[in-house]
């Protein structure tokens, strides 16, 4: 793979064709998925997109920076509220989408600049303590501003949301193109591919700019850093609006792709799994945090699949609750490759060559 | 280091089990109302469909205990609708049960709602919570499946305009409203202190709770919160206890309510004690203790043994499944329900028969069905009960129609004796001693129902 | 003052249940470095393993303390398997690898342990038999049972059992130059392979012990209990300053009257705007101020830092 990779870069002739395949299979990839496994897995699909770009966010925090964040989801609810509030009937609002998401994204920005202003000097487990408290308390206020005055409508979530609309057309329903059908879930996941690929660039340009060369630095020596002359206060403040914008327009599309918003869908345990997806997957290496973003939604749902029907063909019946066993595979997956690729499935090749010189 | 080695041999097997588990591709199940091979040799050859119902509820996290609940509840209904062997359209029906998971998490719910509509379900049973059941419908609306939830109580569920969605369980607003009036009236409470999980069922119930006993003429003297999640109650029942109330409600579930009402004991607060059916379980009493003696609690519909039916559901329940923890007996009217829209359209196409969930007149061991034209229970009527001697014991049946229950009663004798002559007449068909037994077993049983139902009647009658 | 007085005791006797699952927290911070994410869980097996044991024997007309004794022995001792197990497996491998691996083994030994836990105990919730004498004391119109003075006596008798441990014994100074610096103890002759797995085990022991406290006072258990717990005692933790001892009673005791008073008080101060609704709010946000004026908690040395 990465004699692949390395040769890819060397051959533009080779890269353009790889990305060229590359291009095809994302394209018709909906098709075959909804074809040949139900559209239960497209819409599995769809959610692995808005983690990938959650995952991607929280990797500028994380896997860039190296602030260890662990109220993550906060931001996502926050572009999805935004988009509630703004797009239902709940304020009688239908403001239109390409406003609606980049608004998301700049509050998100806000909130973020919001929680990294007082925690500039914590560090470490610290810093994940007062993260969670931040994420905890955006779920607590959301869940509880519907007295005096109802904004969020409380626990019972905001219901009857806009679906999403581009160009007047809903994305809700099947759409007609060139006489083609394209089905809703399809539609979706167009528009999250799309959006996810634009923060897979952003992400690639930040971290090959000054910018992400300095969360480098501070990520591996704050003073050090700083004696370098980078500001490391306006720098990790940027790290967090930077990781929060792109939750808030993730958080925005969940919005409009579920019609339905409550406080429930941005507990802690969502925070905790964005960061499996970025630790598992490859602190700070964006091929390798997007796999695990993939990985992550998809096994447990592979297992819903097929914990029931595996036992019966190892013991010709159902021994043991399929969904208990369902979680237990999914704990006992997270644990197995932690241990055999500590630093992740697929880590950048930096971090390897540090690892490989720290264990000799 | 041997034993770091084999445990890590431990976890590369539970890899490659779960790899394993990788290859295996699910068997693409029949399709739907395809005619599949009669295992059965049935001399007519009739042909048999199988109408397969999803049904979703939270089989993990903390609320698992309900969701297992409301699953055997549908599970039982099933099964005695298997036994009954039922033809609808001419061809014999077999009813199987998809049962998913979806942790009530919300984004679960519309990825497990999507695999049901996959699967081409002829209808969906649940969700449990309303926080899932509400994304989920808009799927099952969108695919025109038939949707009835046993315990989804928020009033959102069945106004968001889509002609799929049914409930056979009083909503918040209706069941609120009752116990308000409840607490103010029968039990003449001024003051009154009430709490509530922030959860979407807690919360919601509580709002409503406040509005009815405020407008019934008692006061307000505080709002306290918990969370769904947590154990100790001691804070805000010591700031309840400062504002002296008459009565103490609760908005959520059980697991809070026991402890709670235990901790309120504790503290020496002498106010009556009063929750929604989300308290009214035996687990409430088994976690409060003998604090729990002597508070209320309500459910919706009326109590299992004085419905035609009922006590009958609970005895096979309870000897198949265990105790009925909470709305396994709506989930299983659900299902019912379901199945004789069926029997009415005689199409198990969720296109022919959702019309005539819309038109259900259905006796349930919970309560007689009718659906509004949202899709909520017409006239729900909700029960209190109380704890004696360790027990709910049923106290008196508010709002609904009392006359009604008695002319349920009645259309449920008639019923029972058709059905009684059904079943002679099929006994006789059969040849052999053995069927003139079951004829007149069969007697028997339309007798028992015949009384029992004019009892019932009896009952109704003197309490109107 | 009866109601003020009464607050001061909820927050004490909540504080003291958050200080005995922190101490387990802090003990194995303070030697390795390491959150274990899957205390909370410990703490959950302690809890069903005693209340099983406690649920046969409560027919059997010993003693009540007697009975509760013997739960809670056989819980320390599933507990300390368990925790010694986990370690072995989950984070032993994982010693040099980066900060966060442990972290996610962690998350995953916590799933496990709960749907371990709920296919054998089920997913009903469990009451705890009332075998522990269940007698009320007044202080000036306040009410307090023994269970809970017990309680509060028993975090402070750990608290203090465990400082004597690492302060006075030769383990003790194992343990503390193993947390100084791995690498030279070692070359001091400390095992220090037995010292972290003999930090995990007594770690596990108080989660037992915490776990039987929590189950009996609130006479209840299941198997999700341990998330939310081990949540809020990390939190007390780390605002004691995580892996001081001392700070972790201190974080606890505090952690626990914030919430009462806060649940007691806000909702009248501010006019009924804030409410008890906000109670894990005003918990966090003292947790907050805390840090940013003393960015180690507030008796925590300063940290090395770690990348």
């Amino acid at each position: 793979m990465q004699r692949l990779l390395a040769s890819l870069r060397r051959d533009r002739r080779a890269a353009m064709i790889a990305s060229l395949v590359l291009g095809v299979v994302l394209a018709v990839l909906p098709f075959v998925v909804g074809g040949a496994l139900g559209n239960s897995w497209l819409r599995v699909l769809d959610f692995a997109l808005l983690y990938i770009m959650l995952a991607l966010g929280l990797n500028i925090v994380v896997g860039f920076a190296g602030l260890l964040d662990l109220g993550y989801i906060a931001f996502y609810a926050v572009g999805a509220y935004l988009y509630a509030l703004l797009a239902s009937p709940h304020f009688g609002l239908h403001l239109p989408v390409w406003l609606i998401i980049p608004a998301g994204a700049v509050l998100a920005g806000i909130f973020g600049v919001l929680l990294g202003a007082p925690t500039l000097r914590l560090r470490g487990d610290y810093l994940a303590i007062v993260t969670l408290g931040f994420g905890e308390i955006i779920r607590i206020f959301l869940n509880n501003l519907n007295a005096p005055v109802n904004i969020t409508n409380g626990p019972q979530g905001i219901s009857g949301i806009d679906p999403i609309r581009m160009g007047g057309i809903s994305l809700a329903r099947p759409i007609d193109f060139l006489g083609i059908t394209v089905p809703s879930l399809h539609a979706y996941y167009y528009l999250f591919l799309a959006l996810a690929l634009l923060i897979v660039f952003v992400s690639i340009r930040l971290e090959d700019s000054r910018i992400g060369r300095a969360w480098v630095a501070i990520r591996e020596d704050e003073i050090a850093a700083k004696a370098c002359g980078i500001n490391t206060r306006n720098i990790k403040l940027l790290a967090f609006a930077m990781g929060a914008s792109f939750g808030g327009v993730a958080g925005g599309l969940f919005a409009g792709f579920q019609a339905f918003v409550s406080p429930e869908s941005f507990s802690l345990m969502e925070s905790v799994m964005v960061l499996c997806m970025v630790v598992l997957g490859g602190m700070g290496h964006i091929p390798g945090v997007i796999l695990g973003g993939i990985l992550l939604t998809v096994l447990p749902e592979f297992f819903r699949h097929s914990a029931g029907p595996l036992q019966v063909t190892l013991f010709g019946k159902v021994l043991l609750d399929p969904e208990a066993l369902r979680m237990l595979l999914f704990g006992l997956a997270l644990i197995a490759v932690m241990l055999y690729r500590p630093a992740g499935l697929w880590p950048s090749g930096t971090r390897r060559r540090e690892l490989g010189s720290d264990a000799a | 280091m041997q034993f770091s080695r084999l445990s890590r041999m431990t976890v590369v097997l539970a890899a490659a089990l779960a790899a394993t588990a990788c290859g295996q591709k699910e068997e693409p199940k029949p399709q739907t109302a395809a005619p599949a091979p009669a295992p059965a040799p049935a001399p007519a050859a009739k042909p048999e469909v199988t109408v397969r119902l999803g049904h979703v509820a939270p089989l993990t996290g903390p609320q698992s205990h309900l969701g297992k609940d409301n699953e055997n509840g549908a599970r039982m209904a099933i099964d005695e609708l298997n036994a009954a062997a039922l033809e609808i359209g001419g061809a014999k029906v077999k009813f199987e049960l998809l049962a998913e998971d979806d942790q009530a998490d919300p984004k679960q719910g519309t990825i497990v709602a999507q695999k049901l509509v996959d699967a081409k379900v002829n209808g969906v049973i649940g969700h449990l919570n309303s926080g899932t059941t509400i994304p989920a419908s808009r799927l099952y609306a969108d695919a025109g499946i038939p949707q009835i939830s046993g315990s989804a109580t928020n009033p959102k569920y069945t106004q968001q305009g889509f002609p799929t969605t049914f409930r056979v369980m009083a909503n918040d607003v209706q069941q609120g409203k009752v116990l308000g009036e409840y607490a103010a009236r029968q039990l003449a409470a001024k003051s009154v202190a009430i709490i509530d999980d922030r959860s979407a069922y807690g919360q919601g119930l509580a709002d409503e709770f406040e509005k009815a006993v405020s407008a019934a003429g008692a006061r307000v003297v505080t709002r306290e919160f918990t969370t769904d999640k947590a154990t100790d109650f001691a804070a805000i029942l010591t700031k309840i206890k400062s504002k002296k109330p008459d009565l103490v409600f609760y908005g959520g579930m059980d697991a809070q309510g026991g402890p709670m009402v235990k901790q309120l004991k504790t503290l020496g607060l002498k106010a009556t004690f009063l929750t929604g059916d989300g308290g009214c379980t035996p687990e409430f009493i088994k976690l409060g203790g003998p604090a729990s003696e002597g508070q209320y609690c309500s459910l919706p519909g009326v109590p299992l043994d004085k419905m035609p039916g009922g006590a009958d559901f609970a005895g096979k329940f309870t000897a198949k499944h265990g105790q009925i923890q909470l709305y396994a007996p709506y989930v299983y009217d659900a299902v019912m329900v379901a199945a004789d829209a069926m029997k009415r359209a005689n199409s198990t196409e969720p296109a022919a028969y959702l019309p005539a969930i819309g038109k259900t007149d259905y006796q349930g061991v919970t309560a007689r069905i009718r659906f509004d034209d949202k899709g909520d229970l017409q006239d729900g009527s909700i029960s209190l009960y109380q704890v004696r001697e360790g027990k709910w014991v049923y106290v008196e049946t508010l709002g609904g129609n009392p006359a009604e229950a008695a002319t349920a009663a009645v259309s449920e004798a008639k019923e029972a004796v058709k059905e009684a002559a059904v079943a002679t007449g099929e006994a006789a068909r059969a040849v052999g001693a053995a069927a003139k037994e079951a004829a007149s077993e069969g007697v028997k049983a339309a007798a028992g129902a015949v009384k029992e139902a004019a009892e019932a009647t009896k009952a109704a009658v003197e309490k109107k | 003052m009866d109601i003020f007085l009464q607050q001061i005791i909820n927050g004490l006797v909540l504080g003291s249940i958050y200080a005995l699952v922190a101490l387990g927290y802090t003990m194995v911070y303070g030697i390795m470095g390491l959150i274990n994410f899957a205390h909370g869980e410990v703490v959950m097996l302690g809890a069903l393993v005693a209340l099983s044991v406690v649920s046969v024997l409560a027919g059997s007309g010993l003693p009540g303390v007697v009975i509760a004794l013997l739960g809670l022995a056989v819980a320390a001792l599933v507990c300390m398997a368990v925790g010694f197990t986990i370690e072995r497996i989950a984070y032993r491998p994982l010693r040099k690898a980066p900060r966060l691996a442990p972290l996610i083994t962690a998350i995953g030994v916590s799933i496990v342990l709960q749907n371990l836990a709920m296919l054998v105990w089920g997913r009903n919730y469990h009451a705890f038999p009332p075998v522990l004498p269940a007698s009320q004391h007044e202080i000036l119109g306040a009410t307090i049972t023994s269970l809970q003075l017990a309680i509060i006596a028993i975090a402070a008798l750990m608290m203090a059992a465990l400082v004597l441990l690492i302060q006075r014994t030769r383990l003790g100074r194992a343990m503390r130059a193993t947390a100084e610096n791995p690498a030279i103890a070692q070359l001091m002759g400390v095992d220090i392979d037995r010292i972290i797995s003999f930090t995990f085990v007594i770690g596990s022991a108080l989660a037992a012990v915490a776990g039987l406290m929590v189950s009996a006072n609130y006479s209840i258990a299941h198997y999700y209990m341990g998330f939310i717990l081990g949540l809020k005692a990390f939190t007390a933790a780390v605002l004691g300053g995580i892996g001081n001892i001392a700070g972790a009673m201190i974080g606890g005791i505090l952690l626990g009257l914030i919430e009462s008073l806060g649940a007691g008080y806000i909702g009248d101060l501010t006019g009924g705007f804030l409410g008890s609704h906000y109670q894990d709010v005003f918990a966090f946000f003292v947790l907050i101020c805390v840090l940013v004026l003393r960015p180690s908690g507030l008796v925590g040395e300063k940290l090395a830092e770690r990348a």
